[in-house]
């Protein structure tokens, strides 16, 4: 549990998610998951990465829930790749045509918006800033 | 996809060829209804929306048809579809910095998620994209590469405009090494700089629908 304390994180609560934990799971299924541990105020480690349309998902049922829960403010997402050096297309295309994305070699890091400020990312580095 | 749409791509039947939906996507600010608007101004006298420093200024899609195109003795009718800038996470106090007040800053933020969930429900709808980026920010955000995942999983065919070209900090080149499978043009909607590139690349978007 993320407990603050004159706005410094006290705490903070990671929860790591191998992807046979959401293998079986249909697209809502996974999202819904996702969107309850977020809400729970924890940042999300993902085994692989969602496919597009999941993650496309993922924002639109976002914005439906920062339309209804006043506190809820969104999340911050990004996809850690280990193969920097295969270019975005490929990956995307390999994690396609797998329909499995969770049988790369990425990361997903989740976390909802209140306490995840900021993920910085480049080709070499991704950077997460906690507020 | 409706199944029409399946079959038109599979066999190139039922295609027009006129018409075709461009629709402009990107994060916010990146200045998709600047470009839009320089459009269909050039082509059809009027402005499609309004546009503002203030980010999430278009929460609803907007589009215009029938804009005739003409560029070195070649046509093209297409319908142009302006979208919000998609994010993952929407914050009224955002606003507040901008001299808006509390109350209009929440109905903007709650126009805003709206137009998200609008631009998102819009893509299978398109024959085309025109990916929007400020070329003075990290091309690097999972939403551009969400976005760009997504039209590449529907087979929709996407042109990258790096925008704001006149700014001092903007970096065609980290644009380009970003997407170096797309075509990238740098542009700037606001002073309509290079728009002769522009329309050369927006001509061959078309050609591959």
């Amino acid at each position: 549990m993320i407990v603050k304390k004159n706005n410094k994180l006290k705490g903070l609560s990671i929860h790591i998610m191998p992807y046979s934990e959401i293998r079986e799971l249909t697209i809502t299924e996974r999202v819904k998951k996702i969107l309850n541990l977020i809400l729970g105020n924890r940042v999300v480690i993902l085994q692989g990465r969602l496919r597009p349309e999941e993650e496309i998902r993922l924002i639109e049922d976002t914005m439906a829930m920062v339309d209804h829960i006043k506190t809820f403010k969104g999340i911050e997402l990004a996809v850690v790749d280990s193969n920097k050096d295969e270019g975005f297309f490929l990956r995307m295309k390999r994690g396609i045509a797998r329909g499995l994305t969770g049988e790369s070699n990425s990361l997903t890091v989740i976390g909802p918006a209140s306490i995840v400020k900021e993920i910085k990312k480049d080709p070499s580095k991704i950077e997460v800033f906690f507020g | 996809m409706s199944m029409l749409k399946i079959l038109s791509r599979l066999f190139g039947i039922f295609r027009r060829r006129d018409n075709l939906k461009i629709g402009f996507y990107g994060p916010p600010n990146a200045g998709k209804t600047s470009l839009a608007n320089l459009l269909c101004k050039d082509w059809t006298g009027e402005e499609l929306g309004s546009v503002s420093e203030i980010p999430h200024e278009t929460r609803h899609v907007q589009f215009k048809e029938k804009v005739e195109i003409e560029h070195k003795g070649k046509k093209m009718v297409l319908k142009i579809v302006d979208t919000p800038g998609i994010a993952t996470k929407i914050d009224y106090e955002d606003f507040l910095g901008y001299g808006i007040g509390k109350q209009d800053a929440k109905k903007r933020a709650k126009e805003a998620t709206q137009g998200i969930i609008e631009a998102i429900k819009w893509l299978d709808d398109m024959d085309a994209v025109v990916i929007v980026l400020d070329s003075a920010e990290n091309p690097y955000s999972q939403v551009n590469l969400t976005i760009i995942g997504n039209l590449l999983a529907r087979k929709i065919p996407v042109l990258v405009v790096a925008n704001k070209i006149d700014l001092r900090k903007s970096n065609v080149k980290k644009i380009e090494a970003a997407f170096p499978e797309y075509p990238v043009v740098g542009i700037s909607a606001r002073k309509a700089m290079n728009m002769n590139e522009f329309y050369d690349a927006l001509f061959k978007l078309t050609k591959k629908v």
